[in-house]
């Protein structure tokens, strides 16, 4: 067996590639549903309804998706330039640490001067945590895969020790969580009494402003090169190096933006379990978008739908809300063997 | 088809054929690589199949080895036909191939790299003492001396080379192809290695000799094929043909030289001064290397690969930093050395690898032109990337170099060798640089593109540009250089005008042998 | 300050240091012979997961304990399988591909357990493996008796060093997968196939990998619970790059990172609430990120190390 680069097909048929894998996905996903013993069809039919079906359900997955679109933001940049960011959850909690460090009284300023501050501070925050691992990679020539893995492990002790120390809320009842957020520096809800923030369009606005870096500027080109071939990138002169640390803070803090968002919109104060593990589940939002930044709000909302839809299918149908994790991750390997064939040609012989 | 070339005498012909192709054709997409291709081969025989680079021998080879499978034909060895596809089943029909590049695991040693593959993969034990018995024997039997504990890492490109031809002695090779064995070699190690093909046919083993070198060929062979664009197009005795017949059959014409005006030499505008790099790995590094480029002069750097060629290349390229020395440019010193510092000094590049060095295969052809230049004002304004100049420009150079490609947008890796070729030139062409370093320009290309490649080079010689052609091939360097040098380990011969030195004189530099200059 | 030392000498420090290092033993040893073939298997973590769970579960379902650690290789296999099938012959990117797997593992097996236990809120325990003492040797003071009391499994992750180092340098398949990681066209000159052996490397492998995650739930512990691996399957990568790719030195690895980790569990205990307990359980992650800093620039990785092979190419 040997593969054969192709021409690229054209737009159509490349958009029939992702829904083709969508499809796969789809069908692995109803072979466990059966396992469960229940039928593929109602359980879809659940988790489409739960996902969609009601202006309640949809609010839900827009407001699951915002966290999503950062990470998945944050991911699609750093893959662009080969650059293995899996730290976007360890990133996605320091942006909360900041947000509850800035936003419970320290800084008493109004709205208007507060959010951007915290935002600034946050990204920096996220863009300093990945700028180690790069900083060793490019140095040292450190795997910054395993690095980022591991700084997720430590970040999240860290962020424990602080909830039960420094940051603790002396009114929490002994829970490790911190404070509230003062209300100047929550983020607005969009619709009044729904869970929706502004936060869903700072998401919005961030993954165009990606795709216009990945598009338009030298950056973008710069961070395509050195991804697609570091070697002839160095010989053309591009600052690999220098790429890639740039990528880091872009990466780094767009995640980041992820745990300002869910603190300051929704939650309003930091916990243990902020993430889910959106700063994994950001990865195959990234690759189901073939790592385009505008790709990545649909695909954010899909997944967000997927997880939605399934936690309201469980309550009624029994079959273990885990299914949402299991079809993300086969999506993820489904969708990079779909680009795979959109670029090159599998021969038999 | 071989009917006519007695070598064995006596027995019947048909017994004495060891290997039959018949009607192989390969095609890889549009290309035809190799076009209904018959030959036979008899016991104690030497095939030479010559050709230009990308005629299609080594395709032929990797089919004949299992490694692809042809579209239409057979293999037959020894009677029987091979199965296509299996480099195991060539193996165990005694088929044992030599590549051009080596096939060894350098972590492993002599022994290692040798053995692999020969005994039973569930076998608990491998069986060193006997493997190194059977080594020792056949180093004794055919002078290739190699010892079996070393690392391959360790050994020179001679050495590698006495370790392939083992490893297919080893597995009872009847049939040895060579795959451009002498590329690597000086001349005295090619000397070595013929005496070791003949000790091989007299105990009647059977080889093919891959080469585009002319005289290798009509030392070595009892018979040439010669490949041309995939298609045999000739079959010679080679005791009753000579080199004009055979370069004529390769090329499709006469073979004759660019034509070369007088160089119109100006001021030296390229200096290295006792330049010295930093070790890096395995490469030959340089040692207080001194050069000068001249303007509107062709510098044709000869030598066997490995001798510190690419240390240099890098070096002019900006991609190594000298650690030591002075780098003049145009009458100043290089600072702070960078690939972005030395195209903003006016340096050219043609790298040589262009897959994996000159050309962001998955980017589009406009992307690939504009990674030198793309910082410029010409390309980008406040960060931002001025698309419709750069596919303006990407027209440009496809117009003028005669690419052919399907659109500016296509992604690179989708052309042809040549044509990739041709966006290289013409990216690093087209600012006129003072300084042009062609580093095996012409390497795997076909006769055409080599042709158009030779006369952009004289023309940008022509408006005045100082040019440092480095090449393995001997006849590309003396068909174009103004000035020879030769670089052995490291060190550079005093240079050579024009017809000043014969090939001979040559090789012998290129083997070491002979005086050294430092201010070349 | 004292008392910080004396633990060093104690045989109940040690005998939790080698229980510490066999998960990890286990999982190095498979990490290794995937990476030797030239392939990073970050599926890792999400195998070990599967390994913990179809281990206990077949336990727990009445099989017996060997049945159950046949079961965990016969789960990593079949991941590895899948891990391969993408990287090897299709040869898709091998970050991508790994994290997906540990994603697709993980979630698969919370899935099952869920599916299978659908009512339990406390996890049920099985009868794991017993110490046994080793007649005779178990009696040397705090060296045998940290090695020689152990359980089956522990004895078993040692072998399992001695025959991967065995295999990798002194067989003929051993000599292949070596041959594989560095220059895979000597593989397939001499007739192996490239793809073949590095699927299979790659399968044993992850069988490893399980056999470790199921030491955690059939040896260590006695049940199963979510995020137990916590992180185990991604310091083994970084064990494997400080062993420099060799069996024993990535052993001695594991030994001295497990004793590091028992050590800091003690120093935990008699340190008494003044350095928050986060900062112990945070050195684990540390000391690995420490040990790739310092063996980075003298690593030499197998050559084709994450670079995909097609046949015929050069």
């Amino acid at each position: 067996m040997r593969l054969e680069p192709k021409p690229a097909p054209s737009l159509a048929v490349t958009l029939l590639y992702p829904v083709g894998a969508i499809i796969v996905t789809f069908l692995i996903a109803s072979l466990l549903v059966l396992a469960a013993g229940a039928s593929p069809f109602s359980v879809f039919y659940l988790v489409a309804k739960g996902a969609a079906g009601s202006q309640f359900a949809l609010l839900e997955t827009l407001t699951r998706a915002t966290p999503l679109i950062f990470t998945g933001l944050a991911v699609a940049v750093a893959f662009r330039a080969k650059l293995w960011n899996i730290g976007a959850e360890a990133q996605l909690y320091i942006g909360g640490v900041v947000t509850v460090v800035l936003g419970t009284g320290a800084l008493p300023l109004p709205s208007y001067l507060l959010i951007p501050i915290i935002m600034i501070a946050a990204m920096a925050a996220g863009a300093l945590l990945l700028l180690g691992p790069a900083i060793l990679k490019t140095r040292f020539g450190v795997d910054e895969v395993v690095t980022t893995l591991l700084l997720n492990f430590i970040v999240l002790l860290f962020v424990s020790m602080l909830l039960e120390g420094v940051l603790k809320d002396p009114t929490g009842l002994g829970w490790p969580q911190s404070s509230k957020v003062i209300a100047e520096a929550q983020l607005p809800r969009i619709i009044q009494g729904k869970r929706l923030h502004y936060g869903f369009v700072i998401a919005i606005v961030s993954a165009v402003i990606c795709w216009v870096i990945m598009k338009k500027t030298v950056l973008g080109y710069e961070m395509r090169a050195v991804g697609n071939n570091k070697e002839a990138a160095n010989f053309a002169g591009i600052p690999v190096n220098r790429v890639l640390i740039k990528t880091a803070i872009l990466s780094g803090g767009i995640a980041a933006l992820a745990g300002f968002s869910e603190v300051s919109g929704l939650k309003g104060n930091l916990t243990l379990d902020l993430s889910p593990g959106y700063g994994y589940s950001g990865i195959v939002v990234a690759m189901l978008a073939m790592l385009n930044p505008l790709g990545v709000i649909a695909s954010a909302i899909f997944v967000a739908g997927i997880f939605v839809g399934a936690d309201a299918m469980s309550r009624t149908a029994g079959v273990p809300s885990y299914i949402a994790q299991v079809m993300v991750a086969t999506a993820l390997l489904t969708m990079v063997t779909a680009i795979l064939l959109t670029r090159y040609r599998v021969r038999w012989k | 088809m071989a009917a006519s070339i007695g070598v064995e005498q006596g027995a019947p012909a048909q017994a004495d054929i060891v290997l039959r192709l018949d009607g192989i054709t390969k095609r890889f997409g549009p290309l035809v690589a190799n076009n209904a291709i018959s030959f036979t081969l008899r016991r104690g025989e030497v095939i030479a199949l010559l050709g230009e680079n990308g005629a299609g021998k080594t395709t032929l080879m990797n089919i004949l080895f299992g490694h692809y499978v042809a579209d239409e034909g057979t293999v037959e060895a020894f009677g029987k036909p091979l199965p296509p596809g299996d480099p195991r089943a060539a193996l165990d029909a005694g088929i044992g191939m030599v590549h051009q590049h080596f096939t060894l695991a350098e972590n492993m040693t002599v022994l290692e790299n040798i053995a692999l593959g020969t005994q039973s993969p569930w076998s608990l034990r491998l069986d060193r003492a006997a493997a190194r018995r059977r080594i020792e024997k056949l180093s004794a039997d055919f002078g290739l001396t190699v010892h079996p504990d070393a690392t391959v890492a360790t050994l020179s490109v001679g050495e590698r080379q006495r370790v392939e031809i083992l490893k297919a002695l080893y597995r009872d090779a009847r049939i040895l192809i060579l795959d451009e064995p002498t590329a690597v070699l000086t001349p005295a190690e090619t000397d070595a290695l013929f005496r070791t093909l003949k000790l091989l046919v007299a105990q009647g083993l059977s080889i093919i000799f891959i080469s585009h070198k002319l005289n290798e060929v009509m030392a070595v062979s009892d018979c040439v094929l010669v490949l041309r664009s995939g298609t045999l197009a000739g079959e010679r005795t080679t005791a009753t043909t000579n080199r004009a017949e055979l370069a004529a059959l390769m090329v499709g014409q006469e073979v004759s030289s660019p034509p070369v005006s007088a160089p119109r030499t100006g001021p030296v505008v390229f200096e290295l001064k006792n330049v010295s790099t930093a070790r890096q790995g395995t490469t030959t590094r340089l040692d207080g290397l001194s050069l000068a480029l001249r303007a509107g002069e062709i510098t044709g750097l000869a030598g066997v690969s490995g001798n510190g060629q690419s240390a240099l290349a890098s070096l002019i390229s900006g991609t190594l930093q000298p650690a030591s020395g002075e780098m003049v440019i145009g009458g100043s010193a290089a600072g702070n050395w960078s690939p972005r510092a030395a195209l903003a000094s006016g340096i050219g590049r043609i790298p040589e690898d262009r897959h994996a060095v000159g050309t962001i295969g998955d980017m589009s052809i406009t992307e690939n032109v504009i990674s030198e230049r793309y910082a410029t004002p010409r390309f980008s304004r406040h960060g931002f990337l001025d698309w419709k100049a750069a596919r303006a420009f990407a027209e440009e150079i496809i117009r003028d170099y005669d690419v052919k490609a399907p659109s500016p947008e296509a992604r690179i890796r989708l052309l042809s060798g040549g044509n990739m070729q041709k966006l290289i030139l013409g990216r690093a062409l087209d600012s006129e640089p003072a300084v042009i370093l062609a580093n095996q320009p012409t390497r795997g290309l076909d006769v055409g593109a080599v042709a158009f490649v030779h006369r952009r080079l004289l023309e940008a010689r022509d408006r005045g540009a100082a040019i440092l052609l480095i090449s393995e091939d001997l006849e590309e360097i003396l068909a174009l250089s103004d000035r020879i040098l030769v670089m052995s380990k490291g060190q550079l011969s005093s240079p050579s005008k024009r017809g000043e030195r014969s090939i001979r004189e040559l090789g012998e530099l290129m083997a070491g042998h002979g005086e050294v200059n430092d201010a070349a | 300050m004292e008392q910080a030392l004396e633990i060093l000498f104690t045989a109940s420090f040690w005998v939790a240091a080698i229980r510490i290092a066999s998960p990890l033993i286990f999982a190095t040893m498979g990490e290794l012979i995937c990476e030797r073939a030239g392939v990073l298997n970050l599926g890792i973590e999400g195998i070990m997961t599967a390994g913990a769970f179809a281990g206990w579960f077949t336990v727990y379902s009445g099989g017996d304990l060997w049945t159950g650690v046949a079961v965990a290789a016969l789960a990593g296999a079949m991941f590895g399988l899948l891990h391969a099938t993408l990287t090897v012959p299709l040869g898709l990117s091998q970050h991508v591909v790994g994290i997906g797997v540990t994603l697709l593992a993980t979630s698969l097996t919370y899935f099952t357990y869920r599916l299978a236990l659908p009512q339990v809120t406390t996890p049920p325990k099985i009868e794991p493996f017993q110490p046994l003492p080793i007649p005779g040797l178990s009696k040397i003071p705090v060296l045998g008796e940290a090695l020689f009391t152990q359980t089956p499994l522990t004895y078993l992750a040692f072998v399992t060093v001695a025959v991967v180092a065995w295999m990798l340098y002194r067989t003929p398949i051993g000599l292949a997968v070596r041959a594989a990681g560095e220059n895979p066209s000597a593989v397939e000159a001499q007739g192996i196939s490239v793809t073949g052996l590095r699927m299979g490397a790659v399968m044993v492998g992850s069988a490893l990998m399980a056999v470790g995650g199921a030491f955690l739930t059939m040896s260590a512990f006695n049940s199963f619970f979510f995020e137990m691996i916590n992180g185990r399957g991604w310091i083994c990568i970084a064990l494997v790059v400080f062993g420099s790719w060799r069996p024993g030195k990535a052993l001695l690895g594991a030994i001295l990172f497990a004793a590091f980790d028992a050590y800091q569990i003690r120093l935990q205990q008699i340190s008494g609430g003044v350095v928050p307990y986060q900062v112990f359980l945070m050195m684990p992650y540390a000391l690995s990120i420490l040990a790739l800093i310092l063996v980075a620039r003298r690593a030499t990785y197998p050559k084709a190390l994450m670079i995909p092979y097609q046949k015929g190419e050069r």
